[in-house]
C-alpha cells in the first residue's frame, strides 16, 4: 500500500528539551496506525508536530509528495489534516453548530458534509444550539470527531480519544474509526490502553523516548503479547 | 433647578460619557479578550484619533458637517492601519508574550504620544461640531449633538455585538479567544486574527475620541483618562465581556455624571476606583467575566 503520510528524522524540542529524536513513522492509504507508548514517550508530541502547532527542529513530514513542516499552522488543517485534540479541546463556550461551523470552514465545505457528519452523531444534531461544554462526555468526544470529519480529512489524527469514556461510546467511536476506514480515510490512533487499539488498529508503533522502536501488524501483536509489555509494560 | 430635572441633566451628561467611555473600553476589551495581552498605548489611538479628526476637519473647509464626516471614517481607518503595523512590527516579534507586551505597549504609548507633541504641538485644540441643534426639554435645552453621541454609540455597540456574535469573522474571533492552538489546527489563521482585533480595538478607540472632540478639545496628553477609565470598566465589567463592558461604561458614566453634578468629579473617581478595588477583592474575573480554571 502507498504511504499517504511519511515521517522522517522527525526531532522536536519544548524549549531546550528534546522530546522526539529522529522519528520515524509511515501511514498507508485507508490503514488506522495506532501510536502506543508509556507517559511521555512522546505520541502527542508527534501529532502536534504533524499539525505544526510544535515546529519540528530537523526532518520531514510529508502529505503525499506535499511537504508540511514548512506550512503555518493554519495550512495544515487545509492540506487535509484533521485533529481531535486529547480532552477534547471543544470550544467549550461556543455551541455545538459553532462548534461544526469552525470545522466546515477551514477547507471551506457546506451543508452537505454537516449533513453527513450528523448522520454520523445523529444525538449531535438534537444538540446542535447546546452550549458544548455542558455535554457529556461521550457527547463531547463525538463533537471533537464531528468537527475534524468536517475537513473532509485524507488523515485523521486522534489523541486518545477514548480516555474516560463509557464502554458504549468507546464502541461507538471504534466503529466510527472503522468506518472511515471504509472510507479510504488513514488514521493515526494514540492510546494508553492496549485493549482500545486491537480491535481497531492495522498497525501498531511503539514509541519509546521519542523514536519508533518498532512498527508491526496487529496480528504479529496478538502472536507475540511480549512486545506490549517490553514497550508498554503491561499485557 | 429642581432637583428631578437636575438629576436628568447630569444622567445625560452620565449617558454621554458612557457611550464614549464603552465604545474606547470595549476596544481595549477585546484584545485582551482575544489576544490576552494588556494594551498600555490604548488611550495613544484614542489621543491619535482627536487629533486627527482636528486635522482632518482643518483641511476640509466649509459645511463642518462634511469635514466631520471625512474625520469620522478616515481617523479611524488612519489609526486603524497604524495599530496594524504595530501589531505586525512589535508585538508580533515578541510572540504576545504577556510581560513584554506591557513594556512594549508602554514604549508606544510614549512614542506616539511624543509624534503627536513634535508634529501637533502642546495646545488643546478645538473641533468644530457637525451641527449645533439645541432640544428643548420643557426644564432645559439640551445639546442636540450630545444625544447624537448616545445613539452613535449605541449603534456601533450593536454593530459590534451584531459581528461578534452573528457573523463568520465573529466566531472565528470567538474560538481564537477560547483556544489559540485549537483555532489553527482548524485553519484560522491566528496571526491575522491578532492583527486585525488590534487594529479594530484601536478604531473604536479612535471613533469615539472622533466623536467626543467637539465637545473635549484635541490635546497630545488627552489620551491618559480614557485609559485608566477604560482599564477601570473592564475590570468591573470583566476582560473579554462585551456586555460586561457596556454595563460597567454605563455604570462609571452615569454615576460618574450624577456624583459630579451634584457633589464633586473628585468624588466621582474615588467612588469608581472604590468599587474597582471591591470588584477586585470580591470578584477578580468582573461582574460578567469568566473565572480563570
Amino acid at each position: 500500500m502507498s504511504a499517504v503520510l511519511t515521517v522522517a528524522r522527525l526531532d522536536c524540542f519544548y524549549g531546550e528539551v528534546q522530546v522526539l529524536h529522529g522519528l520515524d513513522l509511515e501511514l498507508r492509504k485507508g490503514e488506522v496506525l495506532c501510536l502506543l507508548g508509556r507517559n511521555g514517550a512522546g505520541k502527542t508530541t508527534t501529532l502536534k508536530a504533524i499539525m505544526g502547532l510544535v515546529r519540528a527542529q530537523a526532518g520531514s513530514i510529508r502529505l503525499g509528495e506535499r511537504e508540511l513542516t514548512q506550512l503555518p499552522a493554519h495550512e495544515v488543517p487545509r492540506a487535509g489534516v484533521a485533529y481531535v485534540p486529547q480532552g477534547r479541546r471543544l470550544f467549550a463556550e461556543l455551541t455545538v453548530a459553532e462548534n461544526i461551523e469552525i470545522g466546515l470552514m477551514a477547507r471551506g465545505k457546506g451543508v452537505s458534509t454537516r449533513e453527513a457528519v450528523l448522520d454520523l452523531f445523529p444525538v449531535l444534531r438534537e444538540r446542535l444550539k447546546q452550549r458544548s461544554g455542558t455535554l457529556s462526555g461521550g457527547e463531547q468526544q463525538m463533537l471533537a470527531m464531528a468537527r475534524a470529519l468536517c475537513i473532509e480529512p485524507e488523515v485523521l489524527l486522534l489523541d486518545e480519544p477514548t480516555e474516560g469514556l463509557m464502554p458504549s461510546i468507546i464502541a461507538r467511536i471504534r466503529e466510527t474509526v472503522g468506518r472511515l476506514r471504509g472510507l479510504g480515510v488513514s488514521t493515526i490512533l494514540v492510546e494508553q490502553r492496549v485493549d482500545a487499539v486491537l480491535p481497531v488498529a492495522d498497525r501498531v508503533a511503539f514509541i519509546e523516548n521519542g523514536r519508533n522502536r518498532e512498527t508491526v501488524d496487529v496480528a504479529r501483536l496478538r502472536e507475540d503479547p511480549a512486545l506490549i509489555r517490553r514497550y508498554v509494560g503491561v499485557g | 433647578m429642581a432637583f428631578g430635572p437636575h438629576l436628568l441633566l447630569a444622567t445625560l451628561e452620565g449617558l454621554v460619557t458612557a457611550a464614549v467611555l464603552a465604545l474606547t473600553a470595549l476596544g481595549l476589551s477585546l484584545v485582551f479578550g482575544v489576544m490576552r495581552i494588556v494594551n498600555v498605548a490604548h488611550g495613544e489611538f484614542f489621543m491619535l484619533g482627536a487629533v486627527l479628526a482636528w486635522a482632518i476637519t482643518t483641511v476640509v473647509s466649509g459645511n463642518p458637517a462634511i469635514g466631520f464626516a471625512l474625520a469620522l471614517v478616515l481617523s479611524p481607518l488612519i489609526v486603524g492601519a497604524i495599530a496594524w503595523v504595530a501589531e505586525r512590527l512589535v508585538l508580533r516579534r515578541i510572540e504576545y508574550n504577556p510581560e513584554a507586551t506591557i513594556v512594549a505597549t508602554i514604549g508606544l504609548l510614549y512614542i506616539i504620544q511624543q509624534l503627536a507633541l513634535t508634529f501637533y504641538g502642546p495646545e488643546a485644540r478645538p473641533v468644530t461640531p457637525p451641527f449645533n441643534i439645541r432640544i428643548q426639554l420643557p426644564w432645559f435645552g439640551y445639546s442636540g449633538y450630545k444625544l447624537s453621541i448616545i445613539a452613535a454609540s449605541a449603534l456601533l455597540l450593536l454593530a459590534t455585538w451584531f459581528v461578534l456574535t452573528r457573523t463568520r469573522i465573529g466566531l472565528v474571533m470567538r474560538a481564537t479567544q477560547y483556544d489559540r492552538e485549537t483555532a489553527q489546527a482548524f485553519g484560522i489563521p491566528v496571526g491575522r486574527v491578532y492583527g486585525a482585533v488590534f487594529a479594530l480595538g484601536a478604531m473604536l478607540a479612535a471613533i469615539a475620541a472622533v466623536l467626543i472632540v467637539p465637545i473635549q478639545q484635541a490635546h497630545y496628553l488627552m489620551g491618559l483618562d480614557p485609559l485608566l477609565l477604560s482599564f477601570i470598566v473592564v475590570i468591573i465589567g470583566g476582560l473579554g465581556s462585551l456586555r460586561g463592558t457596556v454595563v460597567a461604561a454605563l455604570l462609571i458614566g452615569v454615576s460618574d455624571g450624577i456624583i459630579s453634578v451634584f457633589f464633586s468629579p473628585t468624588l466621582a473617581k474615588i467612588i469608581a476606583t472604590l468599587v474597582v478595588a471591591m470588584v477586585l477583592v470580591f470578584r477578580p474575573q468582573g461582574l460578567f467575566g469568566t473565572a480563570a480554571k
